[in-house]
């Protein structure tokens, strides 16, 4: 079985403070992967590399086994990988159709003539777009915010107009970073069922970082935890559960 | 070679002037992290004021008390009118109002004190020595001396004061500086006043060379260059970017200037500055910012 | 909805047929044509013609081409001017140096050649961003100006480097009375307004305004943010080119590098931010403040019998400080510009009548 997703000896650091220390894991394909971890504990950080916003000092990432050399977010955008952000990144300015549709930017052909004099592929591909985008937004149940300016929505929406970007171009891997925070439980139970259909129904690979073990435990198929850059744990979330190592950084300190 | 040295001394000099205005823009940015468009136009307003006063009969040192009077007023009148309701904006449009603002204040004090030409004599010779061969007047070592006196008295002031280390504190960070109880307005009225202070030390200067007039409020052109090359949060940094910029400027007027036909000392700067960004976007002294998402 | 069903992407959805009605926005759109290519051209006269509506339309083009780039991909620029300049010597040349082209095909190519300028200058913005691109699009305004004016190549050695238009016509028709100019300009404006609309609609548009939202997560959805910006440098110094063919030309007949000065570009600047960044007609309203405040200003004074205590001279101070304190207003109450707040009141004015 290939690896969706495999990290290996990854080091990174920001004026010579580590944020990551050799660390190696891998993500099956089809799975839903945790990280966990304490704050600080470099989740972020090790999803920047992933997907190219960071460059790792050191050790390499391999998608699909294939090595994902000189990341940078656009190559990470092309090979299939979709992201989300702690802290909404959408554009605020913008309604919620047409950030989902700059999911779909790069799959167009059209040329800049072609765009700008309505020519040749734009009009075919106006169309397809315009489908997708109002299939994904069906899908996550906010079709009735289309027309609606992305920063004047609640946060929960904001949320899921995010993950619809991320989602709307069919990403093989998809990384959610904190995809629940600052919800309540019934939004948290219901935005659950959502990854979990896209995983099971698009098969698309899920990494996705939590706080809430509730929702961590229910969720994930593999949880990987990392304390201060370094992983000190991984295995299904039973095994995670009985890890002493993961009760003394993790859940100790936080009970 | 002592030609080049001279021309080299020479734009440093006039380097030198670059980095007295500049002084007053990495001020501002620090305390708010705007780049204040509107200091070429505090400049012109404190010449303007203080030639005013003096052709009026006034002697120097009342000029120059009313004149720090009217830029204090004009810094409380600003962060009250234009920095305080924008606050937390973007730093885009933060830009923008101060755009909007230089020409306010350009307007205005052309408005109440007329567009003349007005010769401005401090009294200090402004003929060339010569000092071991160099090229050098009385006022060139007055405004290298006065700009090294500035220096000391802010590093003293933000390095010792109150004032200082609250400064400091909310450069570093706005938030955690306002939850201990640091006035955000206050900051701003002070950094904005002392940045006064600085423009008018920096007109007269400008204005005893080249008289007082609507061209002072673009000097802050020049600075943009300067603090790009120094980097927009340091005052070293301002004035070893104004030496690199007064030094280039002179050089490349003399040696390129006759291979394209013409001056370049217009463009020079931008150019050089934009070639800098490519290479260095923090400038020499600049921190370089953690991108966090 | 199932994600089967969105796996398997049958795609009708979205295409919602509409019968042509006339609906208050297509009757809104055919008014307007009648009265600009219409009305305005029968009944206007020299001096409304010549002194207000040619400058609007022109500065409203070049507003324009500053809002794509500003308001849209959110790239500061405070050299505008510098590609109006390149734009109207590049036509100068191409009338003077090639006189089989025809006045269209000269204005696209002059366009072209500022987008090239733009595409120059606009390099800088793949690593830099924010107040940070002053420095080289100040650079593109000092030194394509100086550029324009050191060599005498480019006025053809013209003795006061004075350049003006060899003839302005197409297909015979003379164009150089006002009423031509205006139906140049009008027309011009006209289809580059359409050309912006298309642009601003399509996938170019909206990756714009998502490198300016927040440029991280437009490259981490796939913008590819070189090209985007690049383009946005091109096709706004393209309208700016154009713009600035038609002040040298059509608006003032003469030009030389000082008419393309740093002012010129606060100018656009400032139309752009009276207007409302992000705005296509929004530039037109910016451009008639900015002609029309000295020209009101003028007869204003002496009504209000102010004009014992401001000589002249002094007029042209209130000008600056109007035009900054309305900037400064806008940006603290009407971020959106005064087109945002003219279209809400019409909009409630339009709705009145039908609420009794």
């Amino acid at each position: 079985m290939t690896a969706a997703l495999m990290v290996r000896d990854v080091s990174l650091s920001f004026l010579g403070v580590r944020a990551l220390t050799s660390l190696s894991f891998s993500v099956a394909q089809g799975e839903i992967c945790a990280l966990i971890g304490p704050n600080g504990a470099g989740k972020s950080s090790l999803l920047n590399v992933i997907n190219g916003v960071y460059r790792a000092d050191s050790g390499d990432i391999l998608i699909d086994d294939q090595l994902f050399s000189h990341p940078t977010p656009a190559r990470a955008a092309k090979i299939g990988i979709g992201r989300t952000f702690q802290n909404n990144a959408l554009f605020r300015r913008m309604s919620v159709i047409d950030n989902v549709l700059t999911g779909l930017t790069r799959q167009g052909k059209a040329g800049f003539l072609e765009l700008a004099f309505r020519l040749g592929r734009y009009s075919t591909e106006q169309r397809i777009e315009r489908a997708q985008a109002e299939d994904i937004l069906a899908f996550l149940d906010i079709s009735a915010h289309r027309d609606a300016i992305v920063g004047q929505l609640p946060y929960g929406l904001q949320k899921r107009v995010e993950l619809a970007r991320a989602l709307v171009a069919l990403p093989k891997l998809l990384l959610l970073d904190e995809p629940m925070a600052g919800m309540n439980k019934n939004e948290k139970a219901e935005l659950s069922q959502f990854i979990s259909d896209v995983n099971r129904q698009l098969g698309t690979t899920i990494v996705l970082i939590e706080h809430d073990i509730g929702v961590v435990m229910g969720l994930s198929h593999h949880v990987v935890v990392l304390d201060y850059g370094r992983k000190v744990g991984d295995g299904t979330p039973e095994e995670v559960r009985r890890n002493p190592d993961v009760i003394a950084a993790y859940l100790g300190t936080r009970h | 070679m002592l030609f080049l040295v001279n021309i080299i001394v020479a734009g440093l000099l006039a380097g030198l002037m670059y980095a007295l205005v500049a002084i007053g823009f990495v001020l501002i940015y620090k305390a708010s992290g705007v780049f204040n468009f509107a200091q070429g136009a505090m400049v012109l307003l404190s010449a303007l004021t203080f030639v005013t006063l003096n052709e009026h009969g006034l002697p120097f040192w009342l000029c120059f008390i009313i004149t720090v009077g009217v830029l204090i007023v004009a810094s409380v009148l600003i962060e009250f009118l234009v920095l305080r309701p924008l606050v937390n904006r973007s730093p885009d449009t933060l830009f923008m109002a101060t755009l909007g603002l230089s020409f306010v204040i350009e307007g205005l004090a052309q408005l109440v004190l007329g567009t003349d030409v007005h010769q401005l004599d401090l009294g200090i010779p402004d003929v060339p020595l010569k000092l071991y061969g160099l090229q050098v007047s009385d006022f060139d070592l007055f405004t290298a001396a006065v700009s090294i006196l500035l220096v000391a008295v802010l590093a003293l002031l933000f390095g010792k004061t109150r004032v200082g280390i609250s400064l400091r504190a909310v450069a570093d960070n706005t938030l955690a500086a306002q939850s201990i109880g640091i006035r955000l307005p206050h900051i701003w009225r002070i950094v904005w006043s002392v940045a006064g202070v600085v423009a008018l030390i920096a007109g007269l200067l400008w204005g005893n060379r080249q008289g007082v007039q609507f061209s002072l409020s673009l000097v802050v052109l020049k600075a943009m260059p300067v603090l790009i090359i120094g980097g927009f949060s340091s005052i070293p940094g301002a004035i070893v970017g104004g030496l690199i910029v007064g030094a280039t400027e002179n050089l490349a007027d003399i040696y390129i200037g006759p291979l394209v036909h013409g001056a370049v000392s217009d463009w020079f700067a931008y150019i050089l500055a934009t070639a800098f960004l490519l290479i260095r976007p923090n400038g020499l002294f600049g921190e370089k910012p953690i991108q966090r998402v | 909805m199932s994600a089967s069903k969105l796996a398997g992407t049958a795609h009708l959805g979205g295409t919602v047929s509409q019968a042509p009605r006339l609906s208050g926005r297509r009757v809104a759109i055919l008014v307007a044509l009648i009265l600009i290519y219409g009305v305005i051209p029968i009944v206007g006269n020299d001096y409304w013609l010549n002194s207000l509506i040619i400058p609007t339309i022109v500065m409203g083009l070049a507003g324009l081409g500053l809002n794509l780039l500003m308001g849209y991909a959110g790239l500061i620029s405070l050299g505008s001017a510098a590609f109006m300049a390149t734009g109207a010597f590049a036509t100068f040349n191409l009338l003077l140096r090639l006189p089989i082209l025809p006045l269209p095909v000269v204005l696209i190519l002059a366009g072209l050649i500022a987008g090239l300028g733009g595409l120059i200058f606009g390099l800088p913005s793949l690593r830099i961003r924010g107040f940070y691109l002053s420095a080289p699009t100040l650079a593109a305004q000092f030194f394509l100006t100086w550029l324009f004016q050191t060599y005498h190549w480019f006025s053809n050695n013209s003795m006061s480097l004075v350049i003006s238009a060899p003839r302005l016509e197409f297909f015979g028709y003379d164009l150089s009375s006002s009423r031509g100019r205006y139906l140049l300009v009008a027309l011009t404006a006209g289809l580059l307004l359409l050309l912006a609309f298309a642009i601003i609609k399509s996938r170019i548009g909206r990756d714009w305004m998502a490198i300016r939202d927040m440029e991280v997560a437009a490259s981490v959805t796939g913008v590819p943010i070189a090209r985007r910006k690049l383009q946005a440098y091109v096709v706004s110094s393209f309208f700016l080119g154009v713009a600035g063919a038609l002040w040298a030309f059509a608006y003032l007949g003469t030009a030389d590098s000082n008419t393309f000065s740093l002012d010129k570009s606060f100018q656009v600047l400032f139309i752009v931010l009276i207007g409302g960044s992000a705005s296509l007609l929004g530039n037109f309203v910016g451009a008639a403040f900015i002609v029309l405040t000295p020209i009101v200003l003028d007869i204003l004074v002496p009504v209000l019998g102010l004009d014992t205590y401001i000589d002249q001279g002094s007029i042209a101070n209130i000008e600056p400080i109007i035009f900054g304190a309305l900037i400064i207003f806008l940006l603290i109450k009407e971020p959106d510009g005064l087109a945002s707040l003219f279209s809400r009141t019409i909009r409630a004015l339009s709705i009145w009548p039908l609420r009794r």
